[in-house]
């Protein structure tokens, strides 16, 4: 069943492909209807899911002579991924209501991403994954080339750039491990349960793990996420911040941490007080968190500060991973979970709610505009998408950080507290933004013409992902309940094994 | 006792009524004001019924609601309360309707406004009641918000920066408070505030905490010390002691003054809610460690907020230094208290005067901070917000009757004997002169700068000359009469009756200086 996720979204493209030319509300009607069958698929699957449970979806031969299979499985952690992503994809396509220009191939190329996504999540063979992982980079240039806005070739290429050479970095990797595990079977399963070498770990892990966090924005390689985020669509930055990002931090944790736990093992010796890929890496993402918050601070342009914003929650993601623990592990999760609800959101009211009517993101000329009183929707909700974002209890962001911080305490005190600052400056940047953006209190220059009020696709699009966040932060043991048995999953020994606690 | 969830539906009560504020919209502006009254009123009933089913012969956790909430971090949704929460629910409830009634005259946005100031009621209420720090902390943290768009929407001309110095500010303690916390529980995996102070007690909570940590280059004394320092930060900023308040004047002068009320009247107690709830039954060994410093700081809090509240000229800003400095008395109460945590018999009638001292100055000057800044609102709605020093003179002439009810509520301030004021320092005096004998003699020259203070307001306000632009100036509507008199007679009821708070509070005080011991 969970499979049709993946089919539905491809034969949506196609349909919408197939369709006249002029009918572009026909092409909106059908994304959505097909983004709520996959996200009704994702729900059903996450609801019925039994704690704990590998579901094997579909496995079936596919290149037998050189062991690749066609296998798609989910445990909880890529259920809450594939929920994750139906849920982004249904208000992506509300918040793209507006698209007049080649309407039905932009919905084609969004069905294609999405469908490309939910097979990431799904996929359990390593070359299946990375078959679709290619794929979603295809839309993802065109979606930004055709529809961008600000230097959108420029971000178009530098995000697809990015992609393929993380993507040849992690084909590299997988290949020698396919060919040092003897060249039997590209599954999950069996080559996580192969005692790689720990020489060869060494070099794969680091390998395969920055291929994939190229793309989960790991400092210094995160430069294409501000960039691509700006002159990306409002629905493509959602889809980029909310779930390709999350692609990167799931491949990290899926297939590098799992195929390569030893990589994560002290070197035996020290350089510059690094003892171990795991101190890189760590330090690496608390750069990514107080250096992202940083930025995002001084700059001009509102959605700059949005996409800054996004590397320094995705250097959580991989902080929480680096812990090695099941808390932060968990919190991790969460936090993908959490980020691609809140950062799909801010897009939106940056780029949809705000842009679109504005024509500007230059946050000294959105002052004059009161915009708190020209679309006080668009204000409210960006003040409560910027309380979730900052990790405000109540929040689903608050539950994701303080479990990684509990995590992170446990494997590196000191960095911990440098977090600290970066959720300190996490504060004050959305301040600035909401300050600046929305109440700028300027003396009332109302020789603008009114702004178009907010429509109801738009209103029902922050709904959803606001009531989405806040039932997390209410109630997190919905996702925690699934993601933790998933730890503990034979899948994961080798991390476990490797310091668990 | 029923299982009745009465604190769950007491937070929620202000909560629904912001959701329908919000949903009636603004159709009628009047209709709005009401309506909030109505619902605070309805939390002011419901905390009095709680009262009415309090046993206050007991010292425990009463009304608990516990149930599990975040199991994979050991975290439960842990509700309740003892004498010192019901009094701060009552306090509560008590100021924040006064904080609408002194909002009367707001005219923007109005359903936004009382909506927001419910919000806040609410998250009092939790803040008030939770037993887990996550719940607890989600209230605190929470209380923000509201208490942001007030002061940033309805607030003086300099509002922005101080709106934003006010949430900066916080955030920063919330934030060193956190990893503190986050601290304690990788060394005992607990939340439970109640099971805390329990370890500390047994003395098993630091040693367990510096073994988690691991970190072997320091101290375990001064890792205990540094935990200690970043959870009082947050509290300290919040009540707040000097040298972290320099948030607190340019914020409680620009908050619109119906939300000055409710800053200075309960929010300001969340920080000495803390230090009594949290700092004293788990990190009293680590105070002690820094007892003399401590002890010049809270004196510093008296001496200086007093010293700057006789040179400022705004009538908001002289009593925002004033409630510094009534705080400062229940914070030189805590230390004291912290001086001695042996089970010695004869330290045990001080530290009982003091801490029953400071409980009824955290109420009173709630009740008295919030009656005055109403009259100042009524002030400021009468002279088109004017509000300095000099610019008055006089008003007896024109106003006795609101000369005559202020400067009660002024001597309550002051300290004076029958009014509700005195009690609190007295007692706090009592205690803490045995205990910390230097300190509390020099905290003597803040009562004395305070008397200074208020009586340069009754003269420079009230008496002298009439200033000739307000011969106009009217006095007490029956309404406004009829508004305060509740307020004005809970003053000399508990001025003369004091046994009325005591009571309530007694069996918590007993338990919470018996658990002292470490």
């Amino acid at each position: 069943m969970l499979a049709w996720t993946i089919y539905i979204s491809f034969l949506g493209a196609l349909a919408l492909l197939l369709l006249p030319k002029a009918s572009t509300t026909a092409a909106r009607v059908l994304a959505l209807l097909v983004a709520v069958a996959g996200f009704g698929i994702a729900l059903n699957a996450f609801l019925t899911h039994r704690t704990g449970e590998l579901i094997t979806v579909a496995r079936h031969p596919w290149i037998p002579a050189l062991g690749i299979e066609y296998h798609l499985a989910a445990d909880g952690i890529s259920l809450c991924l594939i929920l994750l992503t139906g849920i982004v994809a249904i208000t992506g396509i509300l918040f793209s209501w507006n698209i007049e220009r080649r309407t039905k191939e932009f919905f084609a190329f969004y069905l294609l991403l999405i469908g490309s996504v939910y097979g990431v999540f799904l996929s359990y063979d390593l070359f299946l994954l990375f078959v679709f992982y290619e794929i979603v980079i295809i839309p993802k240039y065109f979606l930004i080339a055709i529809w961008g806005s600000t230097r959108r070739e420029y971000g178009a290429m530098k995000l697809a750039l990015y992609s393929f050479i993380g993507s040849a970095m992690v084909l590299i990797g997988l290949i020698a491990a396919y060919v040092v595990a003897g060249a039997k079977s590209m599954s999950l399963d069996a080559l996580a349960g192969y005692p790689f070498p720990l020489h060869f770990q060494m070099f794969a892990f680091p390998l395969v793990f920055v291929g994939f966090a190229i793309l989960a924005g790991l400092w210094p390689f995160h430069t294409w996420a501000p960039t691509g985020h700006v002159a990306a669509p409002t629905a493509a930055s959602m889809l980029l911040a909310g779930v390709v990002m999350k692609l990167g931090a799931y491949g990290c944790l899926r297939v590098a941490m799992t195929l390569f736990p030893l990589g994560l093992s002290p070197w035996g010796f020290h350089v510059l007080g690094f003892g171990s890929w795991r101190d890189v890496f760590a330090l690496l993402a608390i750069i990514g968190i107080v250096y992202g918050a940083m930025v995002a601070l001084v700059q001009k342009d509102f959605k700059f500060v949005i996409g800054y914003s996004s590397v320094s929650h995705m250097g959580f993601i991989l902080l929480g991973l680096m812990t090695l623990n099941q808390i932060g592990i968990s919190g991790s999760v969460v936090q993908m979970f959490s980020h691609g609800i809140l950062a799909g959101l801010l897009f939106a009211v940056v780029g949809r709610m705000v842009y679109d009517r504005t024509h500007t993101r230059e946050l000294a000329a959105l002052g004059p505009m009161n915009l708190n009183k020209a679309i006080p929707f668009a204000a409210v909700t960006f003040v409560l998408a910027g309380m979730a974002s900052m990790g405000l209890p109540g929040f689903s962001g608050f539950v994701a950080e303080l479990m990684i911080l509990i995590g992170a305490w446990h494997a590196f005190p000191i960095l911990a507290i440098c977090t600290g600052l970066g959720i300190v400056v996490g504060v004050v940047y959305v301040w600035r933004a909401m300050q600046k953006a929305f109440f700028a209190e300027h003396a009332l220059a109302s020789s603008h013409s009114p702004l178009p009020p907010i429509s109801i696709p738009e209103r029902l699009g922050a709904v959803i992902l606001l009531a989405t966040s806040i039932a997390i932060g209410l109630y997190p043991q919905m996702l925690l309940k699934i993601i933790t048995p998933a730890l503990n999953s034979p899948l994961f020994e080798g991390i476990r094994k490797g310091g668990w606690n | 006792m029923s299982t009745f969830p009465w604190i769950t539906v007491l937070t929620t009560t202000p909560v629904a009524g912001a959701l329908l504020l919000l949903a009636v919209g603004s159709r009628s502006k009047n209709l709005t004001r009401w309506l909030a009254l109505i619902f605070s009123l309805a939390a002011l009933v419901f905390t009095l019924a709680l009262w009415h089913r309090f046993d206050p012969t007991s010292g425990v956790m009463q009304f608990q609601e516990q149930h599990a909430w975040i199991p994979a971090l050991n975290i439960d949704y842990h509700v309740g309360i003892d004498g010192l929460g019901l009094l701060m629910l009552l306090l509560s409830s008590i100021v924040v309707p006064i904080g609408m009634a002194a909002s009367w005259k707001i005219e923007e946005r109005v359903p936004l406004y009382f909506a927001l100031m419910l919000l806040l009621q609410s998250c009092l209420f939790g803040a008030f009641t939770a037993l887990n720090f996550v719940h607890w902390f989600t209230f605190w943290e929470l209380s923000l918000i509201p208490a942001f768009f007030l002061i940033k929407l309805w607030g003086g001309p300099r509002r922005t920066p101080a709106a934003t110095q006010f949430l900066v500010y916080t955030m920063v303690g919330s934030i060193a408070m956190l990893l503190g916390f986050i601290a304690l529980y990788l060394g005992t995996g607990k939340f439970d505030f109640i099971e805390l102070a329990q370890l500390a007690q047994s003395g098993h909570l630091m040693p367990a905490v510096i073994t988690a940590l691991g970190i072997h280059r320091f101290m375990p004394h001064h890792v205990a010390l540094l935990i200690f320092a970043g959870v009082f930060l947050g509290f300290a900023v919040k009540v707040p002691l000097i040298p972290f308040h320099t948030w607190l004047p340019s914020t409680y002068s620009e908050a619109p003054t119906g939300t000055t009320i409710v800053l200075t009247g309960a929010m300001s107690k969340m920080g000495l809610y803390g230090f009594l709830r949290i700092l004293l039954p788990i990190f009293a060994p680590q105070m002690q460690a820094v007892l003399t410093p401590l002890l010049w700081l809270a004196v510093a809090t008296i001496v200086l907020s007093a010293y700057s509240a006789l040179a400022q000229k705004d009538l908001k800003r002289i009593f925002a230094y004033s409630s510094i400095n009534h705080l400062g008395y229940c914070l030189l109460g805590i230390f004291a208290m912290a001086k001695f945590t042996g089970g010695d018999i004869s330290l045990t009638t001080q530290k009982f005067a003091a801490m029953s001292g400071v409980l009824w100055q955290m109420f009173n000057h709630g009740l008295t901070a919030a009656t005055i800044f109403w009259f100042i609102a009524m002030l400021e709605a009468r002279c088109g917000g004017v509000r300095g020093l000099n610019d008055f003179g006089g008003l007896r002439k024109v106003a006795p009757v609101f000369t005559g009810l202020m400067g009660i509520a002024l001597f309550s301030s002051l300290g004076l004997p029958g009014l509700n004021g005195f009690i609190g320092e007295f007692l706090i005096f009592k205690g803490s002169f045995p205990l910390v004998t230097w300190a509390t003699s020099l905290s003597v020259i803040g009562l004395l700068l305070t008397a200074v203070v208020i009586l340069g307001i009754l003269q420079r306000v009230f008496s002298g000359p009439l200033n000739e632009r307000w011969t106009a100036f009217p006095d007490l509507t029956t309404g406004e009469r009829l508004a305060l008199a509740p307020a004005i007679a809970l003053m000399f009821t508990l001025g003369l009756y004091p046994q009325l708070i005591l009571g309530v509070v007694n069996s918590t005080v007993i338990q919470m200086v018996q658990q002292l011991k470490f």
